[in-house]
């Protein structure tokens, strides 16, 4: 049709995913297959699935880099590596597993599953959906192309100047983490925006903001988080790349900057990125985990509360990872009590998941396993951050590897555990096939205690004076024994993430058939088949409480949901636009089909910072004339989109 | 129950104004961008806070051209405001003249900017003040630059005839970003020029 009308009545149907209709809308939201299919296809699943794997593969990377360098430290006095090697290697493996790999694939999770847990056919920005995966991919590739030329960043993930000043690094490593991390940043506003607009716009009719799972409230607390933290490290990039190629004095004392300005837009974006790592995390436990405690969690609004008041708290704390920078002490003092201050609300969705499983009747499977774990490695991971929120013993820790176990406790409690649990738990929705529950321990159980074993004895080296970040060490400081453990336990950490890949692998070809709810779940994802349909919904699902699949089973306000009637929506790629809060239709918004524009503005904008990095100008110019073409190509107003006006039809 | 759940309801189709999802998806950008801004304004206070010297150094700098700039860029939202206030009524030819005249302010604003940075006594390299002066203000230049691009992009789509008084979100959110480039430029203003004379 050449036009939409300005205003419907739009359908209300009652349709099953077997009906003529059902093949209609597949055939509307499909990506047609091949290689080019593949590379226009702004369909959230699979844009969420490539986010997975991608995530997972930078995942795998830098768990390399983490096994050669125990290797390295497993005895004293090793040259395995020489110290430039080891520095590009513990610089890398930060690089790779807080940026390229925790961000990614909770976004991974959150783009595969808002939509089917909204409601809705797709994300609110389909086409930026595609766009943000394809920066990811090529910043990370970007970020990953300093090894070819043997150079890579190597002054830390947190890169301090005047290290990563080109007075003392002046290779290009240091450029190419620059603009590879302004190149990320973009991937993640966008999708951040993404998350932000889906979630005010498109949950199914009745899904009020007090219904939303909490994965999304994780997810949407992040993704704000994100929209206000991300600038701050672009711009210190930004920043170092001026100091570094074009004489600017940001960093530099003798022309009047201030090194300590590194450390400041860092932290105002490091900190608030940790918990952007944590929390959607933490959301899929507080979905999952109730799911085979055969009950809803307990205090739902307490926890959704919590997961705002925590990311709130999160932009006040950046100075505590600058107690030992000689600040004055009455900064020291409130950065350090706002730091404490975060134990309460963590402590909250710690007693919600602890008093859900007390409550309930759990089901011991392995994604039961993984979150309850999570639980315990949390607590730890929480107890020795309130140990170095106390600026005294800070000072005594900092640099140490204390603070190494802290981190690590943090990030693979708080994230890679929840994300494997995760998989176990949506695997089934994404394949149609059930993970093997006996690999499944086997694979739990060498993770829980290879990731014991290996990074808690790194709290007694941190306390026995071992400082961070050393390429090797003498013999005969007592090091020698903790330094064996947490080699020995990150091996048998390794094997356990490895049985994992093998039953993905395995699985997905021999595994049980899942049907569309195996878990018994009470999410709308679990009203579909597995896998989803491309159309998602037959129709747009009607909510009325809080747990659709549940509804017979528990009390619930006054309407009921329905997820096989409501709207049809059927004339092109469409869904429906509800209110922010009470989510009453508002809108019936029409989709963006396939399109290639937003894989090449995402080659534009590499090709622009290639070009930047070797001050390439006219190659600069050239990308910034494609990326505008491109942004043009892309939003040029469509009557199929209901952008432009109707044309009167006689 | 059920009955009140499905009455059956008209919902306007498509990209409409405030219903439209780049509607809110510019507020989000928006936020973002504001948060880049506040970190460059952060920087600027931050270096000067610790500043050892006369802040800034050479002195405070002058109002010549930057206050005429800024009148013309507040003029400069009005008249998109009053283009899109045309476009709301379906009037195609005050949409284009609001633009217009908006297009032919910015490019002034800009030409201001360059005449204002040919004058100054140092150069980017010169120290912590310059390297900020250049890039925040370079910052704010280019968001403009942009800015223009958008208008451009808007008049052509409107000669095209594809806005009326029924669809033109497109006009709105540009017109958003407008606004909000000139609401930057009052921080960035009072950032360099204003504040030197409170301390």
């Amino acid at each position: 049709m050449a036009s939409t009308g300005a205003f419907r009545v739009p359908i209300i149907a009652r349709e099953t995913d077997s009906s003529p209709i059902a093949d209609r809308l597949d055939r509307t939201w499909r990506t047609p297959a091949g290689i080019f299919g593949w590379l226009v296809s702004v369909d959230h699943k699979s844009i969420g699935k490539r986010y997975l794997v991608t995530a997972f593969l930078f995942l795998i990377m830098g768990g390399i880099e983490a096994a050669v360098m125990r290797a390295q430290l497993i005895r004293p006095n090793q040259t395995l590596l020489s110290p430039e090697a080891y520095n590009q290697l513990f610089t890398m493996h930060g690089v790779t597993m807080i940026f390229l790999y925790a961000m990614p694939v909770l976004s991974g999770f959150s783009n595969y599953i808002w939509p089917l847990m909204l409601g809705s056919r797709d994300m609110a920005f389909p086409r930026l959906n595609a766009f943000s995966y394809w920066t990811f991919l090529f910043a990370g590739c970007f970020l990953y192309a300093s090894f070819v030329v043997g150079r890579a960043p190597d002054a830390g993930w947190f890169n301090y100047v005047p290290y990563a000043s080109r007075e003392y690094d002046p290779g290009i490593n240091i450029d190419d983490y620059a603009l590879g991390m302004i190149l990320l940043g973009v991937s993640g506003t966008v999708g951040a925006i993404n998350f932000i607009v889906t979630l005010f716009r498109t949950r199914a009719p009745g899904m009020s903001i007090n219904r939303v799972p909490m994965m999304v409230w994780g997810t949407l607390t992040a993704s704000v988080g994100n929209l206000f933290a991300i600038p701050a490290v672009s711009l210190a990039f930004f920043l170092l790349w001026l100091d570094r190629q074009f004489g600017a004095h940001f960093y530099d004392v003798t022309g009047g900057g201030q090194p300590l300005l590194w450390q400041h837009l860092f932290w105002m974006f490091g900190h608030p990125w940790v918990y952007a790592i944590v929390l959607p995390a933490m959301g899929i436990v507080s979905d999952a985990l109730p799911v085979f405690c055969r009950r809803p969690l307990v205090g739902y609004t307490a926890v959704a509360l919590a997961t705002i008041t925590t990311m709130i708290l999160g932009f006040g704390v950046w100075v505590h990872h600058m107690f030992a920078t000689g600040l004055p002490p009455l900064s020291l003092s409130f950065f350090s009590a706002a730091s404490m201050v975060i134990v309460i609300p963590s402590a909250v969705a710690v007693f919600a998941w602890i008093a859900t499983i007390w409550t309930g009747r759990p089901v011991f499977t392995t994604a039961f396993l993984f979150f309850a774990g999570f639980i315990f490695v949390f607590v730890v991971g929480g107890v020795s951050g309130f140990m170095t929120a106390a600026v005294p013993l800070d000072w005594q820790l900092t640099d140490t590897y204390f603070v190494v176990a802290h981190i690590h406790y943090v990030l693979i409690g708080i994230n890679v555990f929840p994300v494997v649990g995760g998989i176990y738990y949506w695997f089934p929705k994404m394949t149609g096939k059930l993970l093997n529950e006996t690999l499944g321990r086997w694979n739990f159980w060498l993770m829980f205690a290879g990731f014991n074993i290996g990074f808690f004895p790194m709290h007694i080296a941190g306390l026995l004076g071992m400082p961070r970040r050393i390429y090797t060490y003498p013999d005969g400081l007592g090091w020698n024994t903790v330094n064996l453990i947490t080699s020995l336990g990150a091996y048998l950490f390794a094997i356990g993430v490895l049985l994992f890949v093998i039953n993905v692998f395995r699985s997905a070809k021999f595994g049980r058939v899942a049907g569309p709810n195996p878990w018994d779940a009470p999410y709308l994802e679990w009203s579909t088949p597995s896998p989803p349909p491309a159309y998602n919904f037959a129709v747009i699902p009607t909510i009325g409480s809080r747990y659709p699949l549940w509804e017979d089973r528990l009390e619930h306000g006054p309407t009921d949901s329905y997820v096989d009637q409501g709207y049809l929506l059927n004339r092109g790629r469409e869904t429906v636009g509800t209110t922010a809060l009470d989510a009453e239709p508002d809108v019936v918004l029409e989709m963006p089909g396939d399109t290639i524009a937003p894989l090449i503005l995402a080659i534009a904008l590499v090709a622009l910072i290639c070009a930047a990095l070797f001050h390439a100008w006219w190659g600069v110019g050239v990308a910034a004339a494609v990326t505008f073409i491109a942004a043009v190509a892309w939003l040029w107003p469509e009557a199929r989109l209901g952008q432009t006006k109707e044309i009167a039809r006689g | 129950m059920a009955d009140a759940t499905f009455a059956p309801q008209a919902l306007p189709v498509g990209s409409k104004g405030r219903h439209a999802s780049g509607w809110w998806g510019m507020i989000a950008l928006i936020v973002s961008e504001g948060a880049l801004f506040a970190y460059l304004i952060f920087s600027y206070f931050y270096i000067a806070s610790q500043a050892h010297d006369v802040w800034p150094p050479g002195g405070r700098p002058h109002f010549w051209i930057a206050v005429p700039g800024t009148i013309i860029l507040i003029v400069g939202s009005f008249t998109a405001r009053y283009a899109e206030r045309g476009i709301e009524r379906g009037n195609k030819p005050r949409m284009l003249a609001g633009m217009g005249v908006t297009l032919v302010l910015g490019i002034v604003f800009l030409l201001l900017q360059g005449v204002e940075w040919r004058g100054k006594p140092f150069t980017f390299t010169s120290s912590a003040y310059s390297s900020l002066y250049f890039t925040v203000t370079g910052f704010h230049m280019l968001h403009v630059f942009i800015g223009l691009l958008i208008i451009i992009m808007l008049m052509i789509w409107t000669a095209f005839d594809y806005f009326g008084a029924r669809r033109h979100a497109a006009a709105s959110i540009g017109a958003m970003y407008w606004h909000f480039v000139t609401v930057v430029w009052i921080a960035v203003f009072s950032t360099f020029y204003i504040a030197p004379y409170l301390g």
